[in-house]
């Protein structure tokens, strides 16, 4: 249990709960009561029932052959895509929606990049009939009209952010300020492994049913449970935190994390945090940030609105530091090819974020013997006008 | 020498009044003429405010006050050279109030000796929690004369409020409701009874109520439940480009005043 998150919010240096004192008592609530719900026999039968019945789990554990041949090794493809609402996503939301409704909060505020964590927390909150605030960068807003429009059409509010640089940074920031003024009723579900703790160990929990699967699927589809490596891209970091979790202790397989490079690490159009990042405090957390000298947070960039994000959950900071996970990053450009290769080699449209863990299969040395598994954390579906501008189909 | 904001609390218990202002807005070089305006005009402690590009917990007017003053060339660094020699011309006490990702990165130690170097008195850090800070940075703040003022609000438990008591040095800074900063609150919009309750604790610290706290009515009436108030958001509003500093703190804070 070395990567563990500590009784104080910890992992190793990263993590804890840098909160205004007016968040005090919301997180100290749910601090002292997450594990005792989510480990109870009630808690469990509900949401294991869920993700069978209205997630469709387990997602399929894929061998994808043709991929394979191309690389040369055994490439399998975990199936997040293929849950209800098209993204790993409403596996968190369907946790967080059931403790909310524990904790009797009556009203559940989020953000959302691309607006995947927007569309699943718009899902569970009409699932569970709760009223919804999203909160989304402006910018965001009108990059990202269709989940704008499904998040209404579920009967979410959805807030447009103009503060900075309209993005998912600043509708986090927004989603705080609501919790600060609202802070008897609210619930906030944030979307990643990122925040104060115990969201990150939270959230992970909730995305450690990836991994969970991936063990038995494995071990079903092969005789070995253990692959020789996980690849997941990397935003905040909750679907790789969730691919990642089973294996964290079983040394011998390889974690690789991918970051959005942008135009390229050496750029100021980036994303990856972990290359240009150093040490610091944002939402709430200690972690890896992209800011400048005088502690200024610097805008990313990516194609992927989700791994748009200046900082990572404070375990991957961790990962990255104890050098138990490595972490690479792919360029916009390395993106595209690597989703136009799965589109036509299996007949699946990735997400441009799982297109990211996908581009790192051209960077590393992979054996003929070596099972390598994705994670294909959600569907292209959000995102094919911009591959029908970039291939002019 | 012993802390400025001790001095202050001794000597005058009530009707303090304390405004806030963020550096390097509207103009990057305003900060010390602020200070000596306001000092002229009755305040009695001033919060100079760090500029962050992701401040939760404050509201609109302050969040575009530290996107202006960023854009002006504001930061740590530049904002210490700016108070070189404010205790040239300044007696009041003086705190430092930012978020704690820019203290991080100048360096927690440096920042406190710089700030005992100047003659800065305190500081008001919202996410740098009481754990974390006695933890971790206490001894630092004591060795270089530094209050580290810490927040409580209606949410707060009467057992942490003692914690936070026991803990701090100058005042306790009571936010007066669950909220963001910002101004424009009305009398009837105050919790009452949290004002009364935590008057009732007797508290070894003074105490300042701050946000939304923005005309005379809603400074009188938090100086009946606490030592004085704090003004930030209707302050920062206050500047008005076609007035002189001079003229626009004079009559903002004559506004406050009026009858105090
Ligand atoms: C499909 C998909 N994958 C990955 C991510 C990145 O988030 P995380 O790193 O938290 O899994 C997102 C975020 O919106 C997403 O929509």
């Amino acid at each position: 249990m070395k990567y563990q998150v500590n009784e104080k919010g910890y992992y190793g240096e990263f993590g804890g709960a840098w909160i205004p004192e007016m968040m005090f008592t919301n997180i100290d609530e749910l601090k002292t009561r997450y594990l005792e719900i989510i480990e109870s026999d009630e808690f469990r039968k509900e949401f294991d029932q869920l993700m069978k019945d209205y997630v469709g789990r387990p997602s399929p554990l894929y061998y994808a052959s043709r991929l394979s041949e191309y690389f040369g090794s055994k490439v399998y493809l975990k199936r997040e895509d293929l849950n209800h609402t098209g993204s790993h996503k409403l596996n968190n939301t369907i946790g967080q929606i059931l403790l909310a409704q524990k904790l009797e909060k009556t009203r559940i505020i989020a953000e959302t990049g691309a607006g995947q964590h927007g569309v699943a927390t718009a899902t569970v909150c009409a699932l569970k009939g709760i009223k919804c605030v999203v909160y989304m960068g402006a910018l965001d807003v009108s990059r990202q009209a269709p989940n704008v429009k499904k998040m209404k059409m579920l009967g979410a509010e959805v807030i447009p952010v103009h503060s900075g640089n309209k993005t998912l940074k600043d509708a986090t920031n927004e989603a705080m300020r609501d919790w600060i003024n609202n802070p008897e009723d609210t619930h906030y579900i944030i979307g990643s492994v990122v925040g104060p703790h115990p969201y990150p160990d939270m959230v992970a929990r909730f995305q450690s049913i990836i991994s969970a699967e991936m063990k038995s699927q494995l071990k079903e589809q092969t005789g070995n449970e253990f692959p020789t490596r996980v690849l997941a891209c990397v935003g905040g970091g909750s679907n790789a935190a969730g691919a990642f979790y089973h294996f964290l202790d079983d040394e011998q397989v390889e974690l690789i994390g991918v970051e959005a490079a942008g135009k390229g690490v050496d750029t100021p159009e980036t994303a990856a945090t972990l290359t240009v990042g150093s040490p610091g405090v944002l939402h709430s957390s200690k972690t890896m940030l992209m800011q400048n000298t005088d502690g200024q947070i610097t805008e990313p960039y990516s194609i992927s609105a989700g791994l748009d994000y200046p900082g990572i959950g404070p375990l991957h900071a961790h990962l990255h530091k104890t050098g138990r996970a490595k972490f690479l990053s792919a360029t916009d450009e390395e993106v595209l090819q690597a989703a136009l290769l799965l589109t036509q080699k299996e007949g699946i449209i990735p997400a441009l974020e799982s297109a990211h863990a996908l581009a790192a299969l051209n960077k590393i040395k992979m054996n003929p013997e070596d099972i390598n598994v994705v994670n294909l954390s959600g569907s292209g579906n959000k995102d094919m006008e911009t591959y029908l501008d970039y291939f002019g189909y | 020498m012993k802390n400025r904001i001790n001095q202050l609390f001794e000597t005058k218990k009530e009707n303090i009044l304390s405004v806030y202002f963020t550096a390097g807005f509207p103009n990057l070089s305003d900060t010390v003429q602020i200070i000596q305006e306001l000092e002229k005009n009755g305040v009695d402690l001033i919060e100079i405010g760090i500029p962050f590009s992701d401040p939760t917990a404050d509201g609109p007017t302050i969040q575009h006050s530290s996107e202006v003053a960023l854009k002006n060339g504001m930061s740590v660094k530049q904002l210490f050279e700016q108070l070189k020699e404010i205790r040239e011309s300044v007696k009041i006490p003086l705190i430092l109030m930012g978020y704690f990702n820019p203290v991080l990165q100048f360096g927690v130690e440096a920042f406190c000796k710089k700030c005992h170097e100047v003659g800065i008195d305190g500081t008001i850090l919202p996410d740098l929690p009481l754990e974390e800070f006695e933890e971790h940075y206490k001894d630092t703040f004591i060795k270089n004369n530094l209050h580290n003022i810490l927040l409580i609000t209606p949410q707060t438990s009467e057992k942490r409020i003692r914690q936070i008591d026991n803990v701090s040095e100058g005042f306790i800074y009571m936010v007066s409701s669950a909220s963001t900063t910002g101004a424009g609150k009305k009398v009837e919009d105050f919790h009452l009874d949290y004002f009364e309750r935590i008057q009732q604790m007797n508290l070894k610290n003074a105490r300042l109520i701050g946000f939304g706290i923005s005309d005379n009515a809603t400074f009188t009436n938090a100086c009946n439940y606490a030592n004085g108030a704090i003004i930030g958001s209707a302050f920062v509003k206050s500047f008005d480009k076609n007035v002189t500093i001079k003229k626009s703190i004079s009559s903002f804070v004559k506004h406050i005043l009026l009858h105090a």
